[in-house]
């Protein structure tokens, strides 16, 4: 007698057996589905970003002098990309020190029932829509802040729109560096109490190094956040639909967000307007999608691989 | 003198001796810089507020609820948000209704039934970057996808989604939110004990009995924190809806048409393109007074989303 025979089958009914794949088949086809979705957004890009390039020549893509205005086919990156970095540059410069020192206050001096309290509200800001906050910029970042520390400002400017930005990016940054900097052992903080440092000591050559990584992976995804920003910079920084080119923060602009954005609005009279150019100007916003796609991929895997960095240390 | 009064002076002396009497100015000033920076933080919240308090209570002053129930109009007196408020809670249904079990379903996979190997590695990493990716690109997405491949006709009507359509939307929404859906629904299912699946697994029953009697429900709550936040997010967006075309203009009538027939009509607005539209108006009364009424209204329904979030996450965060 053979003994798989004689062993008792513990495996239950067949029926019970079915369900069991038929639910794992499912699961996994939920599981792919995110992968079909990362497909299809680069398939989307590439396709109609080839599309765009065989139709318009390269020398419209670097126009001189530097112009955005994709309905007459001036499709030059300069100018975008140059509101896109400038935009990028000033929300930074705002988020990084109250973002940080936000983290740190919360982290390590705010006792924990303070702490209760504030993070949420933090959490709250971070859920403001960006179309409130731009509205916001328009309305009082831009006459109420931007135009005290220079009086050249106009009315909308790249500037109201950057410190709209870092406005919303804030609290991602002071989120994301507080979990780092909890994240960090207190017999680290300990040994360095016993060793007679100050408070202040202890935070910024014991704690700040121990949570760079997640602080520098805060500020990346800040950036990749604030890169990909739209409904802010679309109604704060003036100059979404034609832009000349501008190095200059106080004067009125456009990104490549606020590019797409305004291009879309357009979409209808375009489409139906016809002849070449005019299809070309929806394909562009395809190409300036995919550009953006690629940077802001870009700084999340490498914050991401500082993230988990962290996540490995301790 | 009390007895603990003795302790606090003995402490008080104890630490002058330790730090010399002198008080850490340095020390203090970093403390103050650091409170600056949190502050300057909340600040901004509350000018936020008070702006858009400011500019839109008066809406609500003169015409109360009116606002709320009239339809979009070129004129300013007339003007309202109800196609809007419509619009925006159709395009949450839609969020919930794809969103909800399609992310459940992957976190479930990823978390209970997954084998550590590459495929799976590549899908958690590709669900992080997608986190990432700017919304405008999920609205170019939703526009090929949604509305021109599946509404047939360059996005002129007809085929699966009818092309401009509430469903087109709610569909480009729901991919938008899929991955914090995802995300948060993960670490709900991981911080529910192992022991409590070995518990299941010993008294015989299958990986989906236990996933379906003991892991989804003890983390439930977790999930539907993530559900509520990313609905907040869905609510919001406005970028998206411009690229897959939602209406852009002042006036439109739907008439008196059914549900389904609003959700497959070709002409839908929803809260933020509403606002979107009004700021881009030259009159102010468009520009700064209905748009702030209709923030007000956008930010009350997000606010209480987002709170409700954190309230479900503090009242049911289980300490195993």
């Amino acid at each position: 007698m053979a003994i798989g025979s004689a062993a008792v089958d513990l495996s239950g009914s067949k029926g019970r057996q079915r369900r069991e794949r038929t639910v794992k088949t499912i699961f996994l086809a939920a599981g792919i589905s995110s992968l079909v979705i990362s497909i299809a957004i680069v398939f989307t890009l590439l396709g109609k970003s080839i599309e765009f390039l065989t139709n318009v020549g390269l020398d419209r893509l670097w126009t001189d002098p530097h112009h955005w205005a994709p309905r007459v086919g001036r499709f030059d990156l300069a100018t975008v990309f140059m509101g896109s970095l400038l935009i990028t540059g000033v929300a930074m410069l705002i988020a990084t020190p109250l973002g940080l020192g936000a983290a740190v206050y919360l982290a390590e001096y705010a006792n924990p029932r303070v702490r209760r309290v504030l993070k949420p509200i933090l959490e709250i800001l971070a859920g403001i829509p960006s179309i409130v906050i731009g509205f916001f910029a328009v309305q009082w970042i831009g006459p109420e802040f931007v135009q005290r520390i220079s009086s050249q400002a106009d009315a909308f400017s790249l500037c109201a729109a950057g410190v709209g930005v870092g406005v919303l990016v804030s609290p991602l940054v002071a989120s994301v560096s507080e979990d780092a900097m909890r994240a960090v052992p207190n017999s680290l903080r300990e040994a360095s109490y016993g060793m007679g440092a100050k408070k202040m000591t202890t935070v910024v050559r014991v704690v700040l190094p121990a949570a760079i990584s997640g602080m520098v992976a805060a500020l990346m995804l800040a950036a990749s956040r604030a890169i990909g920003e739209t409904m802010v910079v679309a109604l704060a920084a003036g100059a979404a639909g034609d832009a000349n080119y501008t190095a200059d923060v106080f004067e009125v602009g456009t990104t490549v967000t606020a590019a797409m954005a305004s291009l879309a609005v357009g979409t209808d009279q375009v489409a139906t307007a016809g002849g070449e150019g005019a299809g070309q100007a929806v394909n562009s916003l395809f190409f300036l999608g995919l550009l953006l796609f690629l940077v802001t991929f870009l700084l999340n895997v490498v914050g991401d691989l500082f993230v988990r960095r962290i996540e490995n240390r301790y | 003198m009390s007895a603990s009064d003795v302790a606090i002076s003995r402490k008080i002396t104890a630490e002058r001796a330790l730090t010399g009497k002198r008080i850490d100015v340095t020390g203090l000033a970093f403390q103050v810089v650091l409170l600056l920076c949190l502050l300057a933080c909340l600040f901004f919240i509350v000018a936020l507020v008070g702006t858009v308090l400011v500019e839109g209570i008066g809406v609500f002053e003169d015409r109360g609820t009116d606002f709320l129930s009239s339809n979009l109009s070129r004129i300013s007196d007339r003007a309202g948000v109800s196609q809007a408020i419509f619009g925006s809670f159709a395009l949450a249904l839609i969020v919930v209704l794809v969103a909800f079990p399609l992310g459940v379903a992957t976190a479930v996979y990823l978390e209970e039934y997954a084998a550590d190997n590459v495929l799976t590695r590549i899908v958690r990493l590709n669900i992080r970057n997608l986190a990432g990716v700017p919304s405008v690109v999920y609205g170019l997405l939703g526009l090929a996808v949604f509305v021109q491949i599946l509404g047939t006709n360059r996005g002129a009507g007809g085929g699966l989604t009818g092309g401009k359509t509430i469903l087109s939307g709610g569909l480009t929404l729901a991919i938008l939110v899929l991955p914090i859906v995802i995300i948060t629904a993960s670490e709900a299912i991981r911080a529910v004990p192992q022991s409590l699946r070995e518990g299941g697994y010993g008294l015989g029953a299958t990986k989906w009995e236990v996933t379906r009697s003991l892991v989804l429900p003890n983390s439930f709550a977790g999930i539907l924190t993530g559900v509520v936040l990313s609905l907040s997010r869905a609510i919001g967006e406005t970028a998206p809806l411009i690229i897959v075309g939602a209406f852009f203009g002042t006036f439109f009538t739907t008439g008196s048409a059914g549900f389904f027939d609003k959700i497959t009509d070709s002409t839908y607005t929803a809260l933020p393109q509403v606002i979107f539209q009004w700021t881009q108006e030259a009159q102010s009364e468009f520009n700064t007074q209905l748009a702030a009424a209709a923030i007000i209204v956008l930010l009350g329904v997000t606010l209480l989303c987002n709170m409700a979030a954190v309230l479900l996450r503090n009242r049911y965060e289980k300490k195993w």
